[in-house]
């Protein structure tokens, strides 16, 4: 069970949230000009990492908003949430790289 | 298109929405989603002491308010209506008299009325609020527990992961939350008294969740 700092309700169970995968996967500007490859890879391929993941978070029985989180999916360690629309600050991982590899 | 939030009075008065009133007045009996309970007559057959007291708030006038609680004057306006203001801060909720306010979101409030009433509130909201706002008669979809009694924290607790102390639940505070798997918005109404806004389609198997929880406690229904 993780302990979640909603960033307006602060801190509740993790059975109140769901997680809605990663995070600044960025929707193509033109779907119909992809290939079913590059769609299909937009849809499904995600980097899936093991380590340090950035994550959307909803603290849907809550106050239903959308949040993200830099979170360990090994050690379940959550090292920042973070509003939408930006990038985490934390010190420690290259998470322009990241975001980079999120995209590719 | 113009900036829903700066219209004219013109552009703004164009956008009001078709207001229905929902009751259709006090002579005609309405019935709320725990009629088939009959909790009027539980009230007077049952215990009259016990750690649990459990009333329903029946038919009363929810009204779900969106706005921007940066926009002073929707705040203003608001204040106008109801006679108190939005609560801004998070996990809080206002009154004055039968009305109440409750923070839900960001930019969400639902607002408990008096149900005769709630045609004449939603009909001042439109004629005196400006700009963007969506406000939604919900009364149909929910209904109102009110839990009180020596053990009612004891109860809470078996069903939600909410921290009831009252250093952490001081009255007045809102949460919305999980109780008993369903949902519900929780307010401390006092020491101990806790008003549950519920779904109308689950108020069924709340009560029934309450008469087996209260079991150890014992359960006077209130009328």
């Amino acid at each position: 069970m993780l302990r979640i700092n909603c960033p307006f309700c602060g801190i509740r169970d993790e059975e109140e949230f769901d997680c809605g995968g990663e995070a600044h996967v960025t929707r193509p500007e033109n779907p119909a000009n992809l290939s079913d490859d590059e769609w299909s890879h937009y849809l499904f391929n995600k980097v899936n990492t093991k380590g340090i993941l950035l994550e959307r978070w909803r603290h849907t029985y809550g106050c239903r908003q959308w949040f993200n989180m830099a979170r360990h999916t090994v050690s379940h360690e959550i090292i920042e949430i973070y509003p939408m629309g930006s990038f985490p600050s934390f010190n420690g991982m290259n998470v322009e790289n990241v975001v980079k590899e999120v995209e590719a | 298109m113009s900036d829903l939030n700066n219209m004219t009075a013109a552009e703004s008065a164009a956008t009001k929405a078709a207001v229905m009133n929902q009751v259709p007045g006090p002579e005609i009996e309405g019935q709320s989603p725990l009629h088939h309970a009959d909790l009027a007559s539980l009230a007077k057959q049952g215990p009259k002491t016990s750690g649990v007291h459990l009333r329903e708030l029946k038919l009363l006038g929810h009204l779900t308010l969106r706005c921007n609680p940066a926009n002073a004057d929707q705040l203003a306006a608001v204040e106008r209506v109801l006679g108190v203001a939005l609560p801004l801060q998070p996990l809080t909720s206002s009154e004055n008299g039968n009305y109440s306010i409750r923070w839900m979101s960001p930019d969400e409030w639902l607002i408990l009325v008096p149900g005769l009433e709630t045609f004449d509130i939603e009909t001042k909201f439109r004629d005196e609020m400006p700009g963007h706002y969506s406000l939604v008669n919900s009364s149909g979809g929910s209904t109102v527990l009110e839990l009180s009694g020596e053990n009612v924290v004891e109860l809470l607790k078996k069903a939600t992961p909410i921290d009831l102390h009252a250093k952490s639940f001081p009255v007045g505070k809102v949460v919305s939350t999980l109780l008993a798997k369903s949902t519900a918005t929780i307010r401390r109404t006092g020491d101990q008294r806790f008003e549950l806004v519920i779904r109308r389609s689950f108020s069924d198997y709340i009560w029934l969740w309450i008469q087996d929880a209260s079991l150890e406690f014992g359960l006077v229904v209130e009328a």
